[in-house]
């Protein structure tokens, strides 16, 4: 089962490498992995998605939590979220396909970017789903080549009362019983 | 010990030489840091990339604040910064050189981290401007050591240079113990800066101390009360956190039997009638029989290795299993307990004694009784056994050592078939009186980590006790022997002309295939007198109670050659992936200790 997770962590030369060594080391499959500034200075927000059985999710979490320049780790896979993904396409054309091709991309809400005489470039942000079958569609044409960012994602605003700004552990994931993997997600974090 | 220990932990407040902020050279202000971290001794090996930190040593050795060994290979300086640390529960300082001289400490570093030792490791780096250039002796470091590592920094700015020598020592010392490296770039120990180490440590993502959940302490106290067969199960953890006299307070209380880990031994004295000693892959019968039929199983401070576990699947089933542990990442990572109870021992542990009722478990302990007196009945010591066989030695080095002056006789092993005999037939009766590498099981570890332990503890008695394989590892150390004045260091070899774990598993597990295994050794008692250093050769039995007599009333270092009987197995034993209570039982001496006519290849 593919996990989405969301971590924090300072802004600090080798960071990336730390949790991406410890990924490696530990034996997690990663699926993807996108990495960015968020609305705090100094601190990257980083989204992956792992594909691994719930034990595997739990121990990726605390493994993470262990490493000292992470802040905060969540996993939203089971949580109401906003999840998004951008790719860039470029797609072969013809003067026949060409018009075709711009009725699909726009059903799919997606854009132009850029257009030469035997290519274009199609963007498209959406869901992974979404993505995903405009590039099958796009497959028909001749993808000459193609770029994805891999999930973000951000929880949805919800009645929950959660502490704002916060990317520093609150500490009460003590004392869990029987550590089942949701059990402690939703304590993990928020 | 506990005391130095005690110290150590939960440590907020700024410690007593902070002193202003002056201006200094970086390599002036890593021994300011050092010096205000209470270090006053330091193993290491200089070289190009780390010369400016060892300039500037000279005035903190002429004041007598720090001491420097210098070791022989670096490896044997993070052996003996953790041997330090073991025996004394401070943080365990090594230093080297860019390249070579910091890759040559990664074994010594993956071996503390494995352990949960308290260490911080100092290296050299080129200049700035010639990082990632392949410059000469560059190596990434950082890199290198980061999947060994608690944490590691690459320093290229001075004024950083005071924040992350504290944060290091912070991060080392606080929580679960382990290893910090620092990367320091040559120019930075030229540079100048304002040296400042008043500030306060401010890390965001490091959660040392977890918040201790009362809920999950009263579950447990309730399993506990009602547990009709319980069994505690006691790793290093006890020791890192000084409960020992707490866990036998709790387990008299109540009547339950103790297992230790490797780590965890004398967490309670093997010679009280509750300890059924080490359990795992090489414990006692009765040990791995109680695990397997306890039911309710109390984990504390300890990880469920492998070692220690065997097959999983099969890993008292019966018993409801309560986790006490302070990382919580090794909580559920192996076995998935019933209670877990994150935390501080040193809070847990004393939180639950309260809770524990008063109890009597007669039937239990009746039935661990018979099996210990059936395990008894085959020990190799209870036959007459003519040769000298290593059991033999390991007892009688306890009968020889076990009334030591001035504290309890610190036993470093290396690693192997030694490591499991003095494990088995030394008794034990103080945590923190054996020092091994258990995690990571590093040969070599034996001499330079009973270096690190003796000048930690000056006054005490410390053997190294080692084979001939591991003791080839490192001993170009023995020349740290003389050169620190004579220390006082015990080297026992069980020397029986093989690799001898290795040899046994070939034995076993590959018809008495013994490729690689059948190993020559120079004289050692040539090599200790090249060393000038006094040695004995002891070949019979009736020799060795002398022989330790004399090591131990003989100033200085001493070393006995023991040339034991050569095809010797360790028994009992659970085969890799077994079920620890699936294990080949120690047969009769004259069945399989027998020689097998094999004779080593030289």
């Amino acid at each position: 089962m593919k996990h989405t997770l969301v971590a924090w962590m300072r802004d600090k030369p080798g960071v990336l490498n730390r949790v991406s060594g410890l990924l490696r080391r530990r034996n997690f499959n990663i699926d993807s992995l996108q990495v960015g500034h968020s609305e705090q200075l100094g601190i990257s927000r980083m989204t992956f998605v792992v594909d691994g059985d719930e034990h595997m999710v739990d121990q990726v979490i605390k493994q993470m939590r262990k490493v000292i320049d992470v802040t905060r780790i969540d996993n939203i896979s089971d949580r109401l979220s906003v999840v998004r993904e951008l790719a860039l396409v470029r797609v072969r054309t013809t003067p026949e396909t060409r018009s075709e091709i711009i009725q699909i991309v726009e059903i799919y809400r997606g854009e132009v970017v850029d257009v030469a005489l035997d290519s274009m470039v199609v963007q498209i942000i959406g869901s992974e789903d979404r993505v995903d079958s405009l590039i099958s569609l796009m497959e028909n044409f001749g993808v000459l080549e193609m770029v994805r960012t891999g999930r973000v994602a951000m929880l949805r605003g919800s009645s929950e009362r959660r502490k704002r700004g916060s990317s520093v552990w609150s500490a009460r994931s003590n004392g869990i019983e029987a550590a089942t993997a949701t059990d402690l997600f939703s304590r993990s974090g928020v | 010990m506990q005391k130095a220990i005690q110290n150590g932990r939960h440590d907020t407040t700024e410690p007593a030489r902070t002193g202003e902020r002056k201006q200094m050279k970086g390599s002036q202000m890593i021994w300011e840091a050092l010096y205000r971290e209470g270090v006053d001794l330091i193993f290491g090996c200089p070289g190009g990339a780390i010369l400016p930190t060892y300039d500037a040593l000279s005035e903190y050795e002429a004041e007598g604040k720090i001491h420097h060994v210098l070791v022989r290979h670096e490896q044997c300086a993070a052996h003996m910064a953790d041997g330090y640390a073991r025996a004394t529960g401070r943080v365990g300082v090594c230093i080297a050189t860019s390249g070579p001289g910091a890759t040559n400490l990664v074994t010594g570093l993956a071996t503390a981290q494995m352990d949960s030792i308290p260490m911080v490791a100092i290296t050299g780096q080129v200049p700035t401007n010639l990082l990632g250039t392949d410059a000469f002796q560059e190596a990434d470091v950082v890199g290198v050591t980061q999947p060994v590592v608690k944490h590691n920094y690459l320093v290229t700015d001075v004024n950083e240079l005071p924040q992350i020598m504290k944060e290091a020592f912070y991060i080392a010392r606080e929580g679960r113990p382990g290893v910090v490296l620092v990367d320091v770039c040559k120019d930075v120990q030229n540079a100048t800066g304002w040296f400042d180490y008043g500030i306060p440590v401010e890390l965001p993502g490091f959660e040392p101390w977890p918040e201790i959940d009362s809920t999950a302490v009263r579950r447990a106290a309730e399993l506990i009360n009602r547990a009709e067969r319980p069994l505690v199960l006691a790793g290093h953890g006890v020791q890192l956190a000084g409960v020992s006299r707490e866990l036998l307070e709790m387990v008299e209380r109540a009547e339950i039997p103790v297992v230790t880990t490797l780590l965890g031994t004398g967490n309670i004295p093997e010679s009280h009638p509750l300890s059924l000693g080490m359990g795992g892959m090489h414990g006692e019968a009765f040990a791995n029989r109680a695990i397997q039929s306890c039911d309710v199983l109390i984990a504390l401070g300890m990880r469920f290795d492998d070692r220690i576990t065997g097959r999983l699947d099969r890993f008292a089933k019966q018993a409801k299993i309560i986790h006490f542990e302070l990382d919580r990442a090794e909580v559920g990572k192996n076995i998935v307990p019933d209670v877990a109870v994150i935390g501080d021992l040193a809070q847990t542990l004393p939180g639950l004694l309260p809770q524990v009722v008063a109890r009597r478990h007669q039937v239990w302990l009746q039935e661990l009784d018979e099996w210990r007196t059936e395990t008894t009945e085959t020990d190799i010591l209870n036959y007459e056994v003519d040769e000298l066989i290593p059991p033999f030695v390991i007892r009688q080095l306890w009968h020889g050592s076990k009334n030591a002056k001035n504290g309890p006789a610190i036993l470093v092993t290396d690693v192997g078939q030694h490591q499991m005999w003095e494990s088995q037939y030394y008794t034990h009766d103080h945590a923190g009186q054996l020092l091994t590498s258990g995690g990571l099981g590093t040969m070599g570890f034996a001499l330079p980590a009973a270096i690190g332990a003796q000048m930690g503890q000056p006054g005490r008695l410390v053997w190294a006790v080692a084979g001939d394989g591991g003791f080839q590892m490192t001993l170009q150390e023995l020349a740290v022997l003389k050169q620190e004045r004579d220390l006082p260091v015990k080297i026992a070899i069980i020397n029986n002309g093989f690799l001898g774990m290795v040899r046994q598993w070939q034995q076993i597990f590959y018809e008495r295939r013994y490729t690689g295994t059948p190993m020559l050794s120079p004289d050692y008692v040539k090599l200790a007198d090249a060393y000038d250093i006094p040695a004995l050769m002891v070949r019979k039995p009736e020799d060795v109670a002398a022989a330790i007599e004399q090591a131990q009333n003989t100033p200085g270092p001493f070393l006995i050659d023991f040339r034991v009987k050569e095809e010797v197995n360790v028994y009992p034993m659970v085969p890799p992936g077994a079920a620890v209570d699936d294990f080949i039982r120690r047969p009769k001496p004259s069945v399989v200790q027998g020689y097998s006519g094999v004779e080593p290849s030289w």
